[in-house]
């Protein structure tokens, strides 16, 4: 069971993860983009924590997740501020009425975050983008809740499908988003929007199971 | 190593230009009340008048606050370098401007610029402003022609929301401001080449690597790369691979006339910008295509980038008049 204290923990815990991997984010964009990613999702997820933490521990997981929706919207606009608002947005409306986020719910609330991603961001899978990982991540928490009905276990199967799916991304051509004009040149580099998915998924996994 | 920049905080450079921004130009420009990001005209917004919001990533000054005034745009949404707005400050603008009329958002094609002035859009809706979208993809370099749906917007911009902001300031009701906008879009082409790279703020670090003696022909304003790269030509022999690309497209008839801007993309000087003007009016001049009105400088930059851009627009009775029509902004005035 996930109350709103613990929901707090887990954007502070992204929000530390994402600070620490800013450098090194904002690196893989420069090859591949205009290396501000590591920025942006620093920003994002700060605003995001500063955001929650001035809520009040009672406060339902939807207002919560929404008011983490609008926080990090404002503070990036760009690509990843609409993405990861509706993320957030879908996750709010997945746990709407809900007085706590159940285990269960949470599994769900990753495929809903990512089902958000691919209907905002118009991406599949196979186009060099975040949702290369977080599709697969939310897919693979979504088995092994099946097979398991643990969270901790979901939780390590999607960041393991995460790492593989931001692996894949190098073997891929853009053709989403800014490193689209790249084309061809875009092959053999890791796409920093799964990358930084990769790092919120395992933020996640630190936040509720370690 | 770090880039040398005059700032105080990279993450504060945004809001302190700004508020220097505000500082210079009192008569033109101001912040929306509790939305520092939205800078709208002092005059322009009016009762019975379509309303034009501008916006995208900042870095590419005077693009676009710049062209916030009478007669251009009525309001201009910030957003952080090299990133578009958040939705709010966009709805802010749309709000601000509403004059009954609607209101007419134009940026560049880019995917974060379409997700938050759309989500914007669909908020504007809520509040019963009726809201149109005009894309602008004048960057020949960025796609093919049979994938023009695909291309950037770039320094073009300025004809284009000149165009547009023509039309809103003579009071023409929103479906006819937006066909004079597709118009003005459809008859701008732009291509650009960077000699050295920029950096952001934040980072102070290249944005991309290129050699010494190398140029990169087609490169957009954020770095993102072009159509080729080499070594470095003359002014001549880079003016005529761009004006070859744009002729070719554009497919001007003898007699036909054209506005021609050419661009700095930050730190390349008006000394080479009029080098390459020279051969442009040259070129023009030889096919037999007239010169209407030339713009040289600073109009679409990307930080501290070497560079520079050719727009031409393709013009007719209807975008002369367009571009003729007096405005009044804080950094361009015409008329």
């Amino acid at each position: 069971m996930i109350d709103s204290a613990r929901l707090k923990t887990v954007f502070r815990t992204i929000a530390s993860a994402m600070d620490t991997h800013r450098d090194r984010l904002c690196a893989l964009d420069g090859v591949i983009g205009d290396a501000d990613h590591g920025i942006a999702m620093t920003l994002g997820y700060s605003a995001a924590r500063d955001a929650v933490d001035a809520l009040d521990d009672t406060c339902d997981p939807t207002a919560l997740l929404n008011t983490a929706a609008k926080s990090f919207l404002n503070a990036v606009g760009a690509s990843s501020g609409p993405l990861y608002a509706t993320a957030f947005m879908r996750a709010a409306a997945c746990v709407k009425g809900k007085p706590v986020v159940e285990d269960a719910d949470f599994v769900a609330m990753l495929q809903a975050m990512a089902q958000g991603m691919v209907d905002r961001g118009k991406a599949a899978v196979g186009e060099k983008t975040m949702i290369d990982a977080w599709l697969p991540a939310s897919n693979a928490a979504r088995t092994s809740w099946d097979e398991t009905a643990n969270l901790c276990e979901s939780l390590s199967a999607a960041v393991r499908a995460a790492n593989a799916g931001m692996e894949a991304t190098a073997s891929m051509v853009a053709t989403k988003g800014r490193s689209a004009r790249l084309g061809e040149r875009s092959l053999g580099h890791v796409d920093p929007g799964a990358a930084s998915a990769v790092v919120a998924i395992e933020a996640m996994r630190e936040a509720l199971c370690c | 190593m770090q880039t040398k920049k005059i700032i105080n905080d990279g993450g504060r450079a945004v809001d302190e230009m700004l508020e220097g921004v505000l500082a210079a130009h009192p008569r033109h420009l101001r912040a929306v009340a509790g939305s520092p990001r939205s800078i709208v005209a002092v005059a322009g917004p009016r009762v019975g008048k379509v309303g034009l919001v501008i916006g995208g990533g900042s870095g590419h000054e005077p693009t676009f606050l710049g062209f916030v005034g009478k007669g251009l745009a009525d309001a201009a949404a910030i957003g952080n370098v090299f990133a578009s707005p958040p939705p709010d400050p966009i709805l802010e603008c749309a709000k601000a401007v509403s004059g009954g009329a609607g209101v007419l958002f134009m940026y560049g094609n880019y995917a974060g610029d379409v997700m938050n002035f759309d989500m914007a859009a669909e908020m504007a809706a809520m509040d019963d402003i009726e809201v149109r979208t005009v894309l602008t993809t004048d960057d020949i370099a960025s796609a093919p022609r049979d994938q023009i749906e695909k291309r950037r917007g770039v320094a073009g911009n300025f004809f284009i929301f000149k165009a547009a902001g023509a039309a809103c300031d003579l009071l023409y009701p929103l479906e006819e401001c937006e066909r004079i906008a597709r118009k003005a879009n459809s008859r701008t082409y732009t291509m650009g080449v960077a000699l050295s790279p920029c950096s952001l703020p934040q980072t102070r670090k290249p944005n991309f690597e290129i050699g010494a003696d190398e140029m990169e022909i087609g490169m957009g304003i954020h770095g993102e790369p072009g159509i080729s790269r080499g070594e470095l030509k003359t002014a001549d022999q880079i003016t005529d691979e761009m004006l070859d690309r744009i002729l070719a497209e554009m497919a001007p008839a003898r007699g036909d006339r054209v506005a021609v801007l050419v661009n700095s993309l930050g730190s390349t000087p008006l000394m080479e910008l009029y080098i390459m003007n020279r051969r442009v009016s040259q070129r023009l001049s030889e096919i037999g295509v007239e010169v209407h009105a030339t713009w040289v400088g600073n109009y679409c930059t990307s930080l501290e980038m070497a560079g520079a851009s050719v727009t031409l627009m393709h013009l007719d009775d209807e975008m002369t008049t367009m571009l003729d029509h007096p405005c009044d902004c804080a950094m361009f005035r015409a008329g």
